[in-house]
């Protein structure tokens, strides 16, 4: 035991070393209580205890100040039937929309600027930079923009468009969902284009060299080289999309703060709970949103599982063939021995199985 | 050419000729295509960059008007003197921002150091030591990164209310820092790419979890501290949200983000005044992004990984 402690084999894990074992265990858990301590508090404090309240409050009638009344489900029935609050969550197709648009043109930037431009630089730094603009900024940013008579509406009548046949964007309900929607594309797409552009990067190179030898066109590169190998991260970004549009608050709460049927189910909770003072309504919102988003991350993990199935299938079918292989030759060894068994004596049944293996 | 050669050269091209033909056929038109795509590409990057840059750039001359140009003229016209920076100057003054921009840099300072020193201590916990509990820990923050944070906020502002963390800039640090869960997992990608036999070595020469920790596994992090200090500044600088929520007091507590609430109101309409303000707004963001482009870069990569 002691010539054990002073000698640490070097193919030991650390929790192999003997004194890593004895002396220490409880600086271990010193350590790891001491380090765990802090986030774990924050994280009870800020998300899960909230988190749980919500719930909580989601069954009452209250106000942040005052006595809580018990409501049971009302708060639930309500989302799902008061018409302002249904009308909400239609908003989100608009941005479903936009994060489609957004994902394809980025994707197309992306395939463009992984590779050698000139001017490449400057392209994705001008289409990255609204990413780090605050939100308040980009507010005023589109409603300077947005304005009748203003940036927009000056470059389109350059274009030729007379100003009495163009909207007001941010007032008219045809089209200022989609105003909000372009400025929320406007914003992101730098972002998601460097996702795909990292992504396209790690694709081997000499793929491309191969192609061409081969006489491959741009589209057929595209296709079957850089496609394939962004799948993983292409379809979580559309998932992503996908949530991000049921909880898109950003673009309508600070440029036209909900105004003129623009406000998003999260503005309107936002209003509700903020100026309505209606904790528990806008609890339910939100439990209803994260029941939403939560069954989308399920999703996702199925949608993963069953794209990239394939790849995982192959190394499962081998791992399943070579076990049936060992099986075969140990149950094939077996029956050998069993005869060799009854051929020598039991000593000398080591050498016998060598010369069955080889 | 004689009759035999080209006989001879029949047989020999039986197969070459369709090939030849098809490449000088081809050659002239793929070239016509070839530059027609390359123009479609660039005119491509050029029109949306265009319109990326047009919002931004109608700001920069419209800030540079005075109130007379800006009320007479069209919007597009450019400003006499590109050089009038009275705009900025009082749009400095009149949003406080230079409490603004202390403020801020106090959150920034104390949220980026705390989250740094709280996230690798947790990731080299949960990447180093197996305990009962270090995959629900896992799961916790995972699950935790799947809740939009606004929503959250409807119970937080009862909880910082009940702790007495409104109207203080502290209380708003302390919230800042318990919801970051992107970095504790670039830390932990990253620490799980450090061999363990770093650890091994520096405990027999007897060191101590401690000092294992900070001594010789923090410097080797480095570069995932950059990344992950890049997102979670840019994060907060841009943070508007939570910071009007709880730093109700404008004048006194509020950040950058949000000291541009000053312009709504009767200042309303005054969007050369507003331009000069957003554009100062946005200058640190700018100026940090040409200097570190491609670490921002690599960050919004890292980051969203995990998502």
């Amino acid at each position: 035991m002691t010539t054990t402690t002073t000698l640490p084999a070097v193919d030991m894990g650390p929790d192999d070393i003997p004194f890593n074992k004895h002396q220490r265990d409880w600086r271990k858990i010193g350590i790891i209580c001491l380090f765990c301590l802090i986030p774990i508090a924050l994280l009870v404090v800020f998300t899960y205890l909230p988190f749980f309240q919500m719930c909580g409050y989601s069954f009452f009638k209250m106000k942040y100040i005052g006595t809580p009344k018990y409501v049971g489900l009302k708060n639930y029935t309500d989302i799902f039937t008061r018409p302002d609050l249904l009308a909400t969550l239609k908003l989100s197709v608009y941005y479903m929309v936009g994060a489609i648009i957004q994902v394809a043109l980025a994707l197309y930037l992306a395939t463009i600027l992984a590779f050698k431009v000139r001017g490449g630089a400057f392209f994705k730094g001008a289409m990255f930079f609204p990413y780090l603009i605050n939100g308040i900024a980009i507010g005023f940013i589109f409603k300077f923009f947005y304005t009748r008579g203003y940036v927009l509406d000056s470059v389109l009548q350059w274009c030729g468009f007379s100003l009495d046949n163009l909207p007001y964007w941010l007032r008219d309900q045809s089209v200022n969902n989609w105003s909000l929607v372009a400025s929320s594309v406007w914003r992101y797409l730098g972002q998601t284009m460097i996702l795909f552009i990292g992504a396209i990067m790690s694709i081997d190179g000499s793929l491309y060299e191969a192609a061409e030898i081969d006489g491959a066109n741009k589209w057929q590169q595209f296709k079957h080289i850089i496609l394939p190998g962004i799948q993983t991260i292409l379809v979580l970004n559309i998932i992503l999309a996908i949530t991000g549009s049921l909880s898109a608050f950003e673009a309508p709460y600070v440029i036209t703060s909900g105004a003129n049927g623009t406000g998003t189910f999260f503005v309107q909770m936002d209003k509700i709970a903020h100026s309505d003072q209606k904790v528990g309504l806008a609890s339910a919102m939100a439990v209803v949103l994260l029941v939403i988003i939560l069954i989308c991350a399920l999703l996702q993990k199925i949608v993963m599982n069953f794209l990239f199935r394939d790849a995982d299938d192959g190394t499962a079918k081998a791992r399943k063939h070579a076990h049936k292989v060992e099986k075969a030759r140990r149950k094939a060894m077996k029956r050998q021995n069993k005869v060799a068994v009854g051929r020598t004596s039991l000593f000398k049944n080591g050498n016998s199985l060598k010369a069955v293996e080889s | 050419m004689t009759a035999a050669a080209t006989t001879l050269n029949n047989i020999n091209n039986e197969k070459k000729e369709p090939l030849m033909q098809e490449v000088e056929k081809v050659s002239p038109l793929y070239h016509v295509r070839r530059g027609v795509l390359v123009f479609l590409k660039y005119l491509s990057l050029v029109f949306i960059t265009f319109c990326i840059l047009l919002p931004l750039v109608s700001c920069v001359w419209t800030a540079a008007k005075t109130d007379a140009e800006y009320k007479t003229g069209n919007v597009m016209a450019m400003p006499s003197n590109w050089f009038n920076f009275s705009n900025y100057v009082d749009a400095f003054k009149l949003s406080n921002m230079a409490v603004a921009f202390r403020n801020s840099f106090i959150v920034l300072v104390c949220v980026c150091f705390m989250t740094t020193i709280i996230g690798t201590q947790l990731a080299y916990v949960l990447s180093r030591f197996q305990f009962p509990g270090n995959a629900v820990i896992r799961g916790a923050f995972t699950l935790a990164a799947l809740l939009p944070g606004i929503a959250m906020q409807v119970a937080v502002y009862k909880i910082m209310g009940s702790l007495g963390m409104i109207n203080s800039l502290w209380g708003y640090i302390i919230m800042s820092m318990g919801t970051d869960v992107i970095s504790i997992y670039i830390f932990i990608q990253y620490f799980e790419n450090l061999p363990i036999s770093l650890d091994e070595a520096a405990m027999i020469d007897g060191a101590s979890y401690f000092t294992i920790y900070g001594r010789i596994l923090l410097p080797l992090l480095k570069p995932a501290i950059v990344t992950a200090l890049i997102l979670k500044g840019v994060g907060i600088y841009n943070e508007y949200y939570a910071a009007n929520l709880y730093l109700q007091d404008k004048q006194k507590l509020g950040t950058v983000a949000i000291s541009l609430y000053a312009f709504t109101g009767p200042q309303g309409s005054k969007y050369n005044l507003i331009c000069a303000g957003v554009i100062v707004t946005l200058l640190p963001a700018l100026i940090l992004f040409l200097i570190f482009q491609k670490q921002i870069y690599n960050g919004v990569a890292a980051g969203a990984v995990k998502e």
